[in-house]
C-alpha cells in the first residue's frame, strides 16, 4: 500500500500542499489532538472546501497554515508550503509579509476583524500600505475601488463609517474587501457565511464567486455546510476528529462517498426526497477530543467498523483523483 | 370572493387547535427624548392563521422577521400587545394566575440552545421533573416513575438522571430538555430552532426522535428553524414570516415547489446548494431587511422585489387563498 502523498507528482502547480500536520493542544486534562495527519493540496487557481463538524480539526488546520494557533496550541508536527517554501521554516518577520499579502484570511465573524474604534475604509488603507508602498490618498482611493468591487453602494461614503453602523452582510463584505486588498493568491474563508441570514449568504457566495472570476485568487473554504461548498468549490476535504475521511470532487463526494462517515453524514441530511421517512442517523456522539479512540476516530460510530480500524488507516489513493482513509478501501 | 374571517389553516373541516387572531406584539425601542412619540419595534404585526391538532406547522424567516417572537407570543412567554390566541376555548394572552398556570402544562417549549436552558446546579432528574413539581399534581412516588418514562422515551439511561447536564453532548442534552417539554403531557410544543445547535451527524437523531414522540404522545409542533431545508422535511404546513407579517402559507411540499410570494422564492433558492445540487434557480435579493421601527408602506417586501409595481406601496396585500391550502400575501400571487 502507498500514501497518497508519495504518489502525488511534483508541486509544480500546487499553491498550498499541507503534509500530515499535526497540531496539538496541551491541556491541564491531557494532550488533545485538534489536527493529527492531515494531508491536502490547493493548486493553483483552484477552489478547496474543507467539510467537517465541530472538533472536526478543519478551523485549527487553517489557523495553522496562518500560524495564528495560540498557545498552549502548538504545530507538533508535519509540514505546510506555500509556493514550494516550507511556512515553518520562515522567520516571523519573513511570514509577515506572506500573511495578509500573499495569504488572507476571512472569519466567520467579521467583527473579530474589525477594530471598532476606527471607520472600515482606514483599516482597508493600513492592510494595503503595510504591504504597499502607496501614499495615504492613494491607499483610499483603492480602498474606494475595492468596497466598489465587494459590492458595497455609495462606497466614497462608507469608507467613513464605523464598523458598528453596518449590516452583518457589510461586515463581511468589507472584511472580503480588506483580504483582497494586496491581491493574495490564496484566500482562507473560515465559515465566512455562517453568522449571515440565508439570502444575505446567498449574496456573498455569489460576491466571491463573481472575484473569483476576475481576481485570479485560489480559495481555501472551511465550513460545516456541504451546501456551502457545493457553491464555491471544485474540490472537498472531508474531516473528522482531527483527520481526513476522504476527499474528492463535490461531484465524486457528494454523488458516491465512499468513507461510512461520509456515507452516514450525506444520509442524514434532510431532502425533500426523505419527507414522511426517517432520518438516517449516526449513533453515538462526536468524541470528546481528550479521548480520541485510537485507530480511526470514526470507529466506534461506525457501521462498518472491524479489528483492523484499531490501527489508524492511511489516506490512499483509489482512482480518479479520489483519496479515502478507510481499511475498507 | 374573499371570505374576510377566513385565514390559512381554517378551512372546513380543519380540526384546529390554536386559533391566532389579529396578533400584534409591539417591543418599545429606546425611550425618546419627554414629548416625542414612543417608537415600537413591530416583531409580530397582525398575525391570525390556525394550527391544526397534530399537525407540525414550521415557521420560517430570516434573522429579525419576528418568527421567535410569534412562536413565544403563542405560547405566553411574551404578552402580545393585541390580538388573541384561542386554545380549547380561552385565549392564552388574557389569562392569568391559576388558569395561566394550568394552560402552561398543555403548551411547553424545547429551546435552541439546551446548555443555555438546563440549570447547571440541578440534576438531570431534577430538572425534568421540575414542572411536575411546579405543577404538584403529583405524588413523589409517581413523579419518580414519570421520571423515569420520560428518560427512556427519549433515550437516556437511569444512570444519566444523576448527572449533571454539562457533563452531557450537545444532542444528549437537547434529550434532557425534550424530556422536561414533556413531563406534563403537553398538547402543543413550541420548537424554536431545536436542532440548530447540533452538529449535522447528531442532527437527525433529534429530528427523528421529535417525530417519534409526535406520533406517540399526538402531539402538535409550532417547529421554528432558519434551516429551511429541516423545515421542509418536518413540517406538515409551512408559514414564511417577513418584517413581522406571514407572507405564505401552505402544505410543505406546495410551499416547496411553488412559491407564490415573490420573498418565498428568493429564500428559498437562496438554500445553499440548492442551484447547483437541486437545479433551483437562484434569485439573489439586493440590499437588506429594512428596519422593523418603519417598515415599508404597502407591502413590506417591495423595496426588495423585482416585481413591485405602484400599487405595492399603496396598497398592503392580504393572506388571500390562491389555490387549496395555499396562502400567499402577493398582489400578483394569482400569476404564476
Amino acid at each position: 500500500m502507498t500514501s497518497a502523498r508519495q504518489m502525488t507528482d511534483e508541486p509544480a502547480n500546487l499553491l498550498l500542499q499541507v503534509t500530515d500536520l499535526q497540531t496539538h493542544f496541551a491541556t491541564r486534562s491531557g494532550v488533545v489532538r485538534a489536527v493529527d495527519g492531515v494531508t491536502f493540496d490547493v493548486p493553483a487557481g483552484a477552489s478547496v472546501g474543507i467539510v467537517g463538524e465541530s472538533g472536526s480539526g478543519k478551523s485549527v488546520t487553517s489557523l495553522s497554515i496562518m500560524r495564528l494557533v495560540e498557545a498552549p496550541g502548538r504545530v507538533v508536527g508535519g509540514q505546510i508550503r506555500f509556493k514550494g517554501r516550507d511556512i515553518a521554516g520562515m522567520s516571523d518577520r519573513e511570514f509577515r509579509s506572506v500573511r495578509g499579502r500573499d495569504i488572507a484570511l476571512v472569519f466567520q465573524d467579521p467583527m473579530s476583524a474589525l477594530n471598532p474604534v476606527y471607520p472600515v475604509g482606514k483599516q482597508v488603507v493600513e492592510a494595503l500600505r503595510a504591504h504597499q508602498p502607496l501614499s495615504r490618498a492613494a491607499a483610499m482611493e483603492r480602498a474606494i475601488q475595492l468596497f466598489s468591487m465587494v459590492g458595497i453602494s455609495a462606497p466614497e461614503r462608507r469608507v467613513h463609517e464605523y464598523p458598528h453602523k453596518l449590516s452583518g452582510g457589510m461586515r463581511q463584505r468589507v472584511t472580503i474587501a480588506m483580504a483582497l486588498a494586496n491581491e493574495p493568491s490564496l484566500l482562507i474563508l473560515d465559515e465566512p457565511t455562517t453568522a449571515l441570514d440565508v439570502t444575505i449568504q446567498a449574496q456573498i457566495l455569489d460576491l466571491i464567486r463573481d472575484l473569483r472570476q476576475r481576481v485570479n485568487t485560489s480559495i481555501l473554504l472551511i465550513t460545516h455546510d456541504i451546501g456551502v461548498v457545493a457553491e464555491l468549490c471544485e474540490r472537498v476535504v472531508v474531516m473528522y476528529g482531527g483527520r481526513v475521511m476522504e476527499q474528492g470532487t463535490v461531484q465524486q463526494i457528494t454523488d458516491q462517498p465512499c468513507h461510512p462517515y461520509t456515507q452516514g453524514l450525506l444520509t442524514s441530511i434532510p431532502t425533500p426526497e426523505m419527507k414522511g421517512r426517517r432520518l438516517n442517523t449516526i449513533g453515538g456522539a462526536v468524541p470528546n477530543p481528550l479521548r480520541m479512540p485510537p485507530g480511526c476516530p470514526f470507529q466506534p460510530r461506525c457501521p462498518k467498523a472491524m479489528d483492523v480500524c484499531s490501527t489508524k488507516p492511511e489516506l490512499n489513493q483509489i482512482g480518479d483523483g479520489r483519496e479515502v482513509a478507510c481499511w475498507l478501501y | 370572493m374573499v371570505d374576510i374571517d377566513s385565514k390559512p389553516g381554517s378551512e372546513a373541516g380543519a380540526d384546529v387547535l390554536l386559533d391566532v387572531r389579529n396578533l400584534k406584539t409591539y417591543y418599545p425601542s429606546r425611550a425618546r427624548v419627554l414629548g416625542r412619540k414612543q417608537d415600537w419595534v413591530r416583531a409580530v404585526d397582525d398575525v391570525s392563521f390556525t394550527i391544526r391538532r397534530g399537525e407540525t406547522f414550521g415557521l420560517v424567516g430570516e434573522s429579525g422577521c419576528g418568527k421567535s417572537t410569534l412562536g413565544r407570543s403563542v405560547v405566553r412567554l411574551e404578552k402580545a400587545q393585541s390580538g388573541q390566541v384561542i386554545f380549547e376555548g380561552s385565549d392564552v394572552q388574557q389569562l392569568t394566575g391559576r388558569k395561566l398556570k394550568k394552560i402552561r402544562s398543555d403548551l411547553q417549549v424545547i429551546f435552541q440552545d439546551p446548555q443555555g436552558s438546563l440549570d447547571p446546579r440541578m440534576k438531570v432528574r431534577e430538572i425534568i421533573a421540575e414542572g411536575l413539581s411546579v405543577q404538584g399534581t403529583l405524588s413523589r412516588d409517581e413523579r419518580r416513575e414519570r421520571v423515569h418514562d420520560l428518560a427512556s422515551v427519549v433515550g437516556l439511561r437511569e444512570e444519566h438522571l444523576d448527572r449533571y447536564a454539562h457533563e452531557f453532548s450537545g444532542g444528549q442534552r437537547q434529550r434532557i430538555g425534550i424530556a422536561r417539554a414533556l413531563a406534563l403531557r403537553p398538547k402543543f410544543v413550541l420548537a424554536d430552532e431545536p436542532v440548530s445547535a447540533l452538529d449535522m451527524s447528531v442532527q437527525s437523531q433529534v429530528l427523528n426522535l421529535l417525530s417519534d414522540l409526535q406520533q406517540e404522545f399526538d402531539l402538535t409542533y409550532l417547529f421554528i428553524a432558519h434551516d429551511l431545508s429541516v423545515v421542509e422535511y418536518i413540517s406538515d404546513r409551512v408559514g414564511v414570516m417577513y418584517l413581522g407579517k406571514l407572507v405564505e402559507v401552505a402544505n410543505a411540499t406546495d410551499l416547496y415547489a411553488d412559491p407564490r410570494m415573490p420573498y418565498t422564492q428568493a429564500l428559498l433558492s437562496a438554500i445553499p446548494g440548492s442551484h447547483t445540487l437541486r437545479g433551483r434557480e437562484r434569485i439573489v435579493l439586493s440590499g437588506e431587511v429594512p428596519s422593523p421601527l418603519d417598515p415599508p408602506s404597502g407591502c413590506r417586501f417591495r423595496t426588495r422585489c423585482w416585481r413591485a409595481e405602484s400599487i405595492c406601496s399603496v396598497e398592503e396585500p392580504v393572506l388571500t387563498e390562491v389555490r387549496p391550502d395555499h396562502w400567499a400575501a402577493c398582489h400578483f400571487a394569482a400569476e404564476s
